[in-house]
């Protein structure tokens, strides 16, 4: 059995492995919801909620189950957290689940949750598993949030707009507008803007790591330096 | 009588690229100017704004790219980029407009992808197709020829209109501003009106509309004058007008009254702005013979399908961007027999 220490796995989950930015996965939902916040966040946590919930099930019979029938065995356990999380979601942010439609029950084909499953859950303890989906859905959600967030701002100069989706009828204060009069910028919110953004943010955290590549091979060198 | 004779290889000099775009430059001139006349000053200045944001984001993303101002920003590719999208856009747009458009072209379209010869799509229409998406009301504010030669705006009144979106004492943007004959032809055949009874209205002319059949003549003028001097090859143009004639001429033969002419299809739009000077761009365009001829082809039959059963009055920006993503497939077909060897590329 692997044995990750839970630095790597948030490590991972958050940055280095993060689903959204370098395993690319669920790219489908990722640019399909992102929109808004409000809707890049409901998203984002019911997909946490999910990977959490299938990551514990799948970690839980491990070693029970055959590998020859692994995978029918996860997406029965993905397919039936989701649609409890739906009827959840239906039940309790219902103008929320209007909007973001088909892509709640989509969740169940975002390969992240079937990637952590078979890579990650079904080697490790229960308590490791939990954490991986926890970071793992942060991770997605994070990524989304900024997605949309971009999105909205340019799209149509606001933050949180319809924020009552989510927060009940208190939060309609939340909106914040930040550009008064402002015009608009289509793009930025229909289908291109998506995958623009995206590739933005992916350039971003390139040139992140490239970065902190480089300080990194300067502190061994000096270090080499200081030792010769 | 004795001819000097010289050894092989007999070799053409080379074309820099600021030549091939200066050339270009200059054959745009006699149909800006006819534009101009129509329109108004707002296209002059236009064109100057967007070359100027052009030039600017250009020498802004070399500077970020650490590559030199000097061999770059003079080989005229980005004045010509900004002239492109000047002339696709309104004559009365609003400087943001053109800020965003020409923007995005040079950032996101050029040095995204590597700067010039190495971008995969237009740059001028991948801004202005950005533009038309993004801000529908801005870019139907065509004026109406006939109406501005009439009002005759100074070009101190232009300005304020571009930069300020204020119109002098007295007029509206409803009064002057006027649907394109395309957008006419869109919406009247949409109401099934005869095409007749559309045309019979004062916008239309002996070809297209008034006015822009004469810009779209003096661009023809350019354009012939770049295929003589060997700037662009006959492929691409001819390919263009040339589907679109016939389709055109296809549907109107079957019902002239809900299918323009194949003339008004040629002389109204950016056909023949798009035909020499749009679609036969040598870094986004096919550049095999054969695949040119494609490519045309290709770009034709879009314009006429996007004007005729399209949602947008005019398709040639989208064509053209359409096509641009099929050049590596039709490059990749189209593969000249090499000499000394058969088509399949084996030692013949």
């Amino acid at each position: 059995m692997n044995d990750t220490p839970y630095g790597k796995i948030i490590a991972d989950g958050l940055w280095y492995n993060n689903a959204a930015l370098v395993q690319l996965l669920g790219l489908c939902p990722l640019l399909a919801i992102s929109g808004t916040v409000v809707n890049a966040l409901g998203l984002g946590l019911a997909t946490t909620l999910t990977l959490i919930a299938s990551n514990v099930s799948v970690s839980f019979i491990r070693n029970w189950v055959r590998p020859e029938i692994r995978i029918p065995i996860y997406v029965l356990i993905i397919a039936s957290v989701v649609t409890a999380i739906e009827l959840a979601m239906n039940a309790y942010f219902h103008e929320l689940y209007l909007v973001l439609g088909i892509f709640i029950p989509l969740i169940v084909t975002n390969c992240a949750i079937i990637g952590r499953a078979e890579a990650f859950a079904s080697k490790h303890t229960i308590p490791k598993a939990f954490v991986d989906g926890l970071i793992m859905g942060i991770g997605f959600t994070l990524v989304l949030v900024a997605l949309g967030g971009m999105r909205e701002v340019i799209g149509q100069g606001t933050l949180f707009d319809q924020a009552h989706l989510m927060f009940g009828e208190a939060a309609r204060g939340l909106t914040v507008t930040l550009i008064e009069d402002y015009r608009g910028f289509l793009l930025a919110i229909l289908p291109p803007g998506a995958f623009i953004g995206l590739g933005l943010l992916l350039a971003i955290k390139n040139l992140v790591d490239d970065q902190l590549e480089k300080r990194a091979t300067r502190r061994a060198e000096a270090l080499r330096e200081a030792q010769a | 009588m004795r001819f000097k004779t010289f050894s092989s290889p007999h070799m053409a000099p080379a074309r820099s690229v600021n030549r091939v775009m200066g050339q270009v430059l200059l054959a745009l001139i006699p149909g800006t100017a006819a534009m101009t006349w129509y329109f108004g000053w707002g296209v002059l200045i236009n064109v100057s704004l967007a070359v100027t944001v052009a030039l600017a984001c250009e020498a802004l993303m070399l500077l970020m790219r650490g590559r030199t101002l000097t061999p770059h920003i003079t080989d005229l590719s980005a004045v010509l980029a900004g002239w492109l999208f000047a002339l696709a856009v309104p004559p009365l747009t609003p400087w943001w407009v053109t800020l965003v458009g020409v923007g995005f072209a040079m950032v996101m379209a050029k040095h995204l992808y590597g700067g010039l010869g190495y971008n995969p799509f237009n740059p001028a229409m991948v801004g202005y197709v950005v533009v038309l998406i993004s801000f529908p009301r801005e870019m139907t504010l065509w004026l109406s020829p006939s109406v501005i030669a009439e009002l005759n705006l100074s070009l101190p009144q232009t300005f304020t209109a571009i930069f300020a979106g204020t119109l002098p004492d007295g007029l509206t943007w409803d009064t002057i501003t006027a649907a394109t004959p395309l957008d006419r032809i869109q919406t009247g055949v949409g109401q099934a009106h005869p095409i007749s009874e559309i045309q019979a209205s004062p916008f239309f002319g002996y070809l297209g509309g008034v006015g822009w059949e004469w810009i779209g003549l003096w661009f023809l003028v350019g354009g012939l004058w770049l295929l003589k001097r060997g700037v662009i090859g006959w492929q691409i143009p001819a390919a263009m007008l040339g589907t679109l004639t016939l389709l055109s001429g296809l549907f109107w033969l079957i019902n002239p009254e809900t299918y323009a002419s194949p003339l008004f299809h040629v002389f109204s739009g950016a056909a023949i702005l798009g035909a020499f000077f749009i679609a036969t761009d040598p870094v986004s365009a096919s550049t095999t013979p054969r695949g040119r001829l494609i490519f045309g082809a290709g770009v034709g039959a879009l314009v006429f399908v996007i004007r005729t059963w399209g949602s947008y009055a005019e398709g040639v920006a989208f064509a053209v961007l359409l096509m641009n993503m099929m050049v590596p497939l039709i490059d990749h077909y189209t593969q000249p027999r090499v000499f000394g060897k058969t088509t399949a590329g084996k030692e013949g």
